[in-house]
């Protein structure tokens, strides 16, 4: 053992000196090797947006366009959305659409329905809510939306989980599919999706079932891959046709895992709420975006409010519905207190104009009560805000961005590669220096070093405050339901919330972007720490204190040795998270991929956006491979994995 | 020296059974992507290093059974000796890589899928180690599934299920779900449901593995009670040789993927074939494994009012003996085979 960890270290010694030296002396020696040359770039941008104005004036299924195709799909779903939205929001000609009064009449039923009182009354006091504060009609229109994609969301990943599981061949191919649209950040295909369905909230929600749809695939497969080999030969035994096996067998027993993967679809999708705004959505997401453009934070604020509201109240409700309770009372009383609801509310608008839109006189607002904070701190604690930003901009982020930049990328390359090799061996190698190279080929380096920069600081904080967290909270068994509830709702939160405090302090600049990055990557770094550490097995603890180990000892030289693996793929999530924030920091305007994607969908250049997006999945794949790798390793040490 | 045993009446002699219900020939089953070719390659007499340095590994090998019907048969080994296999190739919930099953005669790797779904619609049932109940249903929906996948009618299927829980003793516990349940009750409602289309052939995979010693026990006694009704032809696997001779008609000794020896629990204890099946009968002492058959002698005087039935070994039956001098010993039907008396079992017991 001592001898290969004294040979790990000699091989890596000797890596990064070569790498020193290569820095210091190579340049003159192999220019190319900085900066790859300009003639030998891959003009992939340009057959990307070749091939889309292929699909849209040329391809052609022999009986119909590719054309005719999207319209279909469009009017497929435009149909849906606009009964939907005349319903909750602009009503059918002189009908009126549900009044607030009703719908969170019906919310409560619903909630209820899930999981009894005290889930009607959070469903209730969300959707006043949004009532009081005014945001009634944007947040209907964001129901709507939400109401259409996902359902298509859900089936359209059930759909395919189920056809891959049936299909080995499938399965290998789609994977690869899943892994690079869950790290592919969103803008990147809001410009396809745009060219090809136009600017309107039927795109939107083709962009948000798209960005949904990966993780209800994946959950798919993996729940049915987990229901026992023993129920799959029950089935066989009674002589299920494949139809009964489905339905009968595999989907009931993989119920639980199915319905988290639903709760994600709907997360997701609220998660998308502003960001499909910007092709159309309309609602809530607007109202967001536009506030931030022209920095009008206290009716940002409010919007975002509404949206986490939404978010709390369908995340607990879908949630409840997972815990599967047997017993729960019959659905047709709720659908008789439903209707019952719908009647009430619909007799009390005729004499009580209030029951149909909130009493404008009873709203509150408290918009312009934040724009003064954000004046009055801005006012008054400027210098000391502009201290802190200046410090760590020049004495920590200039400094390692410039280093990051001036590195080779053949360096990078090799050592990558290095580190795949020890990780996981010749494919991993590959992998991880091909993809650098890869890079470096669409001459998008030095943006993408700007990406790493940005993502590696904010993680290495996001990881220094959240493990100590992590490990107080599984020391003191009492913080940590609290702690749950704390990263629970941080988690249900869309991302664009994080933004605002930190651009209302700092307005726009890298620093800025790195708050946001760090505040919404904690939370897998203190959960993935907490339930490692709480993971261990206890033999192995009371065997610790039988030996007479110290608390200090029992955590460093016990729990956490054995929760290691745990913590790496908390490492990992926070990466994942990084990136995906790291995109959406582009509005506050930093330099790095996530900009070249932002810049792409404002210029609707599908090739340019989706080129640097996939260099941001590139970046995310290369660090999971990696640390997955790291973490099997250790997995494989500990003897918790053969 | 243990004194000879006398010669057993020749009506009762174990042997072949006239016609066997289920067959197996030369079954094999190795696993790995060219599982069919590395077997041609390697040939049967290959070892099963030479199977894993070409990447597969040789679960079920060469396996010849005749399995009668109405015997139960008891599949023995330890965990990976290929045992789960083997009863799923006989299903063909796997597919063997080489050999025959036979059932009545009819080679099953040779059936369409359709013939075979039919097949086990109808005339096999299966219970499962851990149970296998489906989550979602209560205990009646799970014991009735079996005729819902068959598209018997919803009143029917209900009917029977009601009478399969009573069967199992579970009257009362229709609507509860499984989670509801403890491993006894939930092993109950798996029976039930395995015998709710009636089959002829009932396979069991370690029924009483995952239960608590004391259930095991009690299930077992369930297990004797409901074959002396229902007369089913059993395969039964167990880790557990104590299962295994107490409800064996005959057992199969299997290690790494190969029978070692077949025979009834009595052969299986006085002749062991390899030092491998002596390792497992050396603690077992010969009145566990004898049957009151094979003591007992003709009629003579008038019955005595105690009875047994034949299946019993005298282990179980001494303690009647403590008040009794002669048992009546019985068939299945209740017609008497013979009498037992003290002096005999007394003798055999104190042999050990």
């Amino acid at each position: 053992m001592a001898g290969r960890g004294i040979r790990a270290v000699v091989v890596w010694a000797g890596a990064l000196a070569l790498l020193a030296l290569f820095i210091t002396f190579g340049k003159p020696l192999a220019p190319w090797a900085f900066d790859w040359p300009r003639a030998a770039e891959l003009p992939a941008a340009r057959w990307i947006s070749a091939l889309m104005r292929w699909l849209l004036n040329d391809a052609s299924f022999g009986l119909f366009t590719f054309r005719d195709l999207t319209r279909a799909v469009a009017a497929v779903i435009d149909l849906p959305y606009r009964a939907v939205l005349g319903l909750l929001s602009g009503g059918f000609g002189a009908l009126p659409p549900l009044g607030w009064l009703a719908v969170t009449g019906l919310a409560m039923v619903i909630g209820h329905r899930a999981g009894g009182w005290a889930l009607a009354a959070l469903s209730g006091a969300g959707f006043l809510f949004i009532a009081v504060f005014g945001q009634w009609t944007s947040a209907m229109v964001t129901l709507a939306s939400i109401l259409i994609a996902v359902p298509i969301g859900i089936a359209g990943g059930l759909a395919l989980g189920l056809a891959a599981h049936r299909w080995p061949g499938l399965n290998r191919a789609i994977t690869p599919a899943l892994d690079l649209m869950q790290t592919i950040p969103v803008f990147a295909y809001l410009v396809p999706v745009l060219i090809l369905f136009g600017f309107g909230p039927v795109a939107a929600v083709i962009a948000t079932v798209i960005y949904a749809m990966p993780p209800m695939t994946r959950i798919t497969q993996l729940s049915l891959s987990r229901v026992p080999s023993e129920l799959r030969d029950l089935g066989q035994m009674v002589g299920c046709s494949r139809h009964q096996m489905t339905w009968k067998v595999m989907i009931p027993s993989a119920r639980e895992g199915l319905m988290v993967g639903v709760n994600q679809v709907i997360m997701l999708s609220l998660n998308m709420v502003i960001i499909a705004s910007m092709i159309g959505a309309g609602g809530l997401g607007f109202d967001v975006l536009a506030a931030l453009r022209r920095l009008d934070f206290g009716a940002g604020l409010e919007a975002g409010f509404a949206i986490v509201a939404l978010a709390i109240v369908l995340d607990r409700i879908s949630q409840a519905m997972a815990q599967d309770r047997p017993g729960a009372r019959a659905g047709h009383s709720y659908l008789l207190v439903a209707l019952a609801v719908l009647v009430l509310a619909g007799g009390l608008t005729m004499v009580l104009p209030g029951a149909q839109d909130y009493p404008a006189e009873a709203r509150l607002s408290t918009g312009t009560f934040w724009s003064d904070v954000v004046r009055h701190i801005n006012v008054n604690y400027f210098d000391a805000l502009e201290a802190v930003k200046n410090f760590f901009l020049l004495n920590l982020m200039i400094p390692f961005k410039r280093f990051l930049i001036g590195l080779p990328w053949l360096g990078v390359a090799a050592l990558l590669a290095l580190a795949g090799w020890r990780l996981g061996g010749a494919r991993l190698a590959a992998l991880s220096g091909g993809l650098v190279v890869v890079i470096a080929a669409t001459g998008l380096w030095e943006e993408a070093m700007t990406t790493v920069y940005l993502c590696g600081i904010a993680v290495v904080i996001a990881m220094l405050i959240g493990l100590p967290i992590g490990v107080l909270a599984a020391e003191r068994d009492s913080l940590w339901p609290g702690l749950k509830l704390v990263i629970d709702t941080l988690q249900t939160l869309p991302s664009f919330v994080y933004l605002m405090p930190a651009v209302m302090l700092f307005r726009v600049g890298d620093f800025t972007a790195l708050l946001a990055v760090v505040a919404y990557a904690i939370a897998p770094a203190i959960r993935y720490t907490a339930l490692g550490l709480q993971g261990v097995d206890a033999r192995l603890v009371e065997a610790g204190r039988a030996m007479g180990c110290t608390r200090g000892q029992i955590l460093w030289r016990i729990k956490l040795r054995l929760a290691l693996p745990e913590i790496l793929l908390g490492l990992n999530q926070t990466i994942m998270f990084a990136l995906s924030m790291l995109v959406i920091t582009a509005l506050v305007g930093t330099r790095d991929l996530g900009q070249e994607v932002y810049i792409a969908l404002t210029k609707a250049d599908a090739g340019r956006g989706l080129v640097a997006g996939m260099c941001v999945a590139f970046i995310a794949i290369i660090a999971d491979r990696l640390i997955q790798g790291a973490a099997r390793r250790a997995r494989a040490r500990l003897g918790l994995e053969t | 020296m243990p004194r000879p045993l006398p010669e057993p009446m020749p009506a009762l002699k174990p042997g072949p059974m006239p016609e066997p219900m289920l067959v197996c020939r030369d079954v094999w089953k190795v696993f790995g992507p060219q599982a069919a070719r590395v077997l041609s390659d390697l040939g049967p007499e290959a070892s099963a290093d030479q199977f894993v340095t070409k990447g597969h590994i040789p679960a079920v090998r060469a396996v010849d059974l005749e399995i009668g019907a109405g015997e139960i048969f008891v599949i023995m080994g330890l965990s990976g000796s290929g045992k789960s296999t083997l009863v799923r190739c006989l299903s063909r919930l796997i597919e063997p890589t080489a050999g025959e099953i036979l059932f009545h005669g009819e080679n099953l790797l040779a059936m369409s899928e359709d013939r075979m779904r039919d097949l086990r619609r109808h005339r096999m049932g299966m219970v499962f180690q851990h149970f296998a109940l489906l989550p979602h249903l209560t205990v009646a929906q799970n014991v009735a599934f079996p005729l819902e996948v068959q598209g018997v009618a919803r009143s029917e299927r209900e009917d029977r299920a009601r009478r399969m829980v009573a069967l199992v003793g579970l009257q009362g516990r229709e609507d509860a779900f499984p989670r509801q349940l403890s491993g006894g009750q939930q092993q109950r409602v798996g029976i039930a449901r395995s015998l709710a289309a009636d089959p002829e052939l009932w396979f069991l995979d370690e029924p009483f593995s995952a239960l608590d010693p004391l259930i095991r026990r009690e299930m077992q006694d369930e297990f004797i009670r409901l074959q002396s009704v229902l007369k089913k032809t059993i395969v039964f696997i167990t880790h557990d040789f104590d299962e295994a001779i107490r409800l064996a008609d005959r057992i199969a000794i299997m290690k790494d993927g190969a029978v070692v020896q077949v025979g009834t629990p009595e052969d299986l204890v006085m002749n062991p074939a390899t030092d491998y099946v002596a390792e497992f009968t050396r603690a077992v002492t010969r009145p566990k494994v004898v049957p009151v058959t094979r003591l007992m002698g003709p009629v003579t005087g008038p019955d005595p009012d105690a009875t047994l039935p034949a299946r019993t070994r005298l282990a179980e039956a001494a303690p009647l003996f403590l008040t009794h001098e002669t048992v009546r010993i019985t068939d299945e039907d209740g017609r008497t085979l013979g009498h037992l008396h003290r002096a005999d079992v007394v003798a055999m017991m104190l042999e050990g």
